[in-house]
């Protein structure tokens, strides 16, 4: 569904991606994970058509969408939930899942708006409360919801466990899980490796701007090498 | 000491008048809370809408107050596409290039009407500027009051379409937080430009209402500007109603000055509540907490 090929990208003289191959494929979870700075965050702004590529190609279901604008990216369907939620702290909560159409699904957004506060109750009960005086994991979920207003074809979810309570990162997880049992693909950005490789179906290891590994979800966790690296064990 | 009757008079002519400044600020502030950048070419622009409202009544007899709608109308077009393919382009993403942009167009636009109006002063002629409508002991401007009840129906108009329409939160939204704005599809160089127009017709409506009793000439936006600029910082950077209520304020702190002061020290008051307010609160009446 979403295939990367030889992309590279950076910020001035600076390269962070130096060629990355991988895909998503209908149904899947793919993780990609890594420490800091090694190019996860530029990988989705990439994705997302906010940084352009220098090299490579990006193509969502057969279609180029490197060089698109990060507005023709929404329209076809391949929604980015960023890292820090990027809310609109002034606007209440239901507002900012409205605009959570404003390209896509804009037809749709009464039942999409239904179908968003049934996930996320929390939601429905702060409907009218500002989004910037939530709580860390409502901004989270909140950041989720406007995502899957625009009709996802598929999400990429930068972070998401990021400053969440432990409690909150599970269930943050079986979320995950559970949208994309739904049927939506996701692609997982993530620090977390350990929680992030047990729902994912496939997962890439990244480390200075290239991936390192890759494979099965079930292959990268018994992996000794990866095991001693990121677990320390 | 003057009677309590002329008192109310000069504040409520005051209040009136604020409403011309008010509708200028509102565009200023308008820009300033989305794009960041202080428009200097807003004067010009202002000269250049009554130097329009001008043409039409000379050219057609055209009443400048019906003029309103098609200026109205052009003017959002002139900022739209001034913004969007000249000044947001030559900025490339700086801040301080778009300053210096909108400063060099101010220069431009003067002096290519200075080119060819020359530095004549004119006016619509005629005395309807001077029709006044007496309110119980009061004789009210007849022009100002019109400028009144415009000024109020746009501000409210324009706190509707920011409050109620998807264009308009996609504006807040941009202000705020431009990278979630792009992640939802909005597309900030669109947003820009919608917000630049909707400066540039509050510009139009603003000249409409003062021609009549004003004059004009190509740099008579300037005064204004000056006077528009003391109440965006008044009333908060980037707000709505701080623009409004602080536009009408310096109505009144100005024609009560010249009530006391003198004519010519009319606008000394107003400098000096500005300093108080940049000394006591310089995020402005309505501006967000220090």
């Amino acid at each position: 569904m979403l295939e990367v090929r030889g992309l590279r990208a950076g910020y001035g003289a600076v390269e962070v991606l130096r060629g990355l191959d991988m895909a998503v494929a209908g149904g899947e979870i793919v993780a990609v994970l890594g420490a800091n700075g090694v190019g996860k965050t530029t990988l989705n702004k990439v994705l997302s058509g906010v940084l352009p590529a220098r090299e490579g190609e990006i193509r969502f279901d057969g279609a180029r969408l490197d060089g698109a604008t990060p507005a023709a990216i929404v329209e076809a369907g391949l929604i980015h939930v960023p890292e820090g939620r990027r809310i609109f702290p002034t606007m209440n909560v239901r507002e900012n899942l409205e605009l959570g159409s404003y390209r896509r699904g804009r037809s749709r957004r009464a039942a999409n708006l239904e179908r968003v506060f049934e996930t996320f109750p929390r939601l429905r009960e702060r409907a009218r409360q500002f989004a910037g005086t939530l709580s860390g994991g409502e901004q989270q979920m909140l950041a989720i919801g406007r995502g899957m207003m625009a009709e996802p074809r598929l999400l990429i979810l930068d972070e998401p466990s990021l400053g969440l309570s432990p409690l909150l990162v599970e269930e943050m997880f079986a979320l995950i899980q559970r949208l994309n049992a739904e049927g939506l693909p996701i692609l997982l950005v993530e620090q977390n490796v350990v929680q992030s490789l047990e729902i994912a179906t496939r997962g890439f290891i990244l480390e200075n701007g290239t991936f390192a590994m890759s494979g099965p979800a079930a292959t990268l966790r018994d992996d000794p090498e990866l095991r001693r690296i990121y677990l320390g064990l | 000491m003057f009677p309590p009757a002329l008192i109310a008079e000069a504040a409520v002519n005051g209040l009136l008048a604020g409403a011309a400044y008010a509708l200028v600020a509102l565009g200023l502030t308008l820009v300033y809370g989305v794009l960041h950048i202080v428009n200097f070419a807003h004067g010009a622009l202002l000269t250049c809408a009554m130097f329009a409202a001008w043409g039409l009544h000379a050219a057609f007899g055209l009443d400048p107050y019906l003029s309103i709608p098609p200026l109205a109308v052009a003017f959002f077009g002139l900022g739209y596409a001034l913004q969007r393919w000249v000044i947001g382009p030559s900025s490339h993403g700086d801040d301080g290039n778009t300053l210096l942009v909108t400063l060099g167009l101010s220069i431009v636009l003067e002096n290519a009407l200075l080119a060819v109006f020359r530095s004549d002063t004119r006016s619509l002629g005629g005395d309807a500027g001077f029709d006044v409508v007496e309110v119980g002991p009061m004789l009210l401007s007849y022009p100002r009051l019109v400028g009144f009840a415009v000024a109020l129906v746009t501000a409210a108009l324009l706190w509707a379409l920011l409050s109620a329409t998807d264009t308009g939160r996609a504006i807040r939204a941009v202000a705020k937080e431009k990278l979630g704005a792009q992640l939802v599809g909005i597309d900030p160089r669109h947003v820009y430009a919608v917000t630049f127009g909707l400066g540039c017709a509050c510009l139009a409506i603003a000249a409409c209402l003062l021609l009549p009793t004003f004059y004009v000439n190509p740099r008579v936006g300037n005064a204004f500007v000056l006077v528009a600029f003391t109440i965006v910082v008044l009333g908060g950077m980037g707000s709505i109603p701080g623009a409004l209520l602080g536009g009408l304020f310096v109505g009144v702190v100005e024609s009560l000055g010249g009530l006391f002061l003198g004519d010519s020290l009319g606008q000394l008051g107003i400098f000096v509540i500005f300093i108080l307010v940049l000394l006591f609160r310089p995020t402005g009446l309505f501006g967000p907490r220090a």
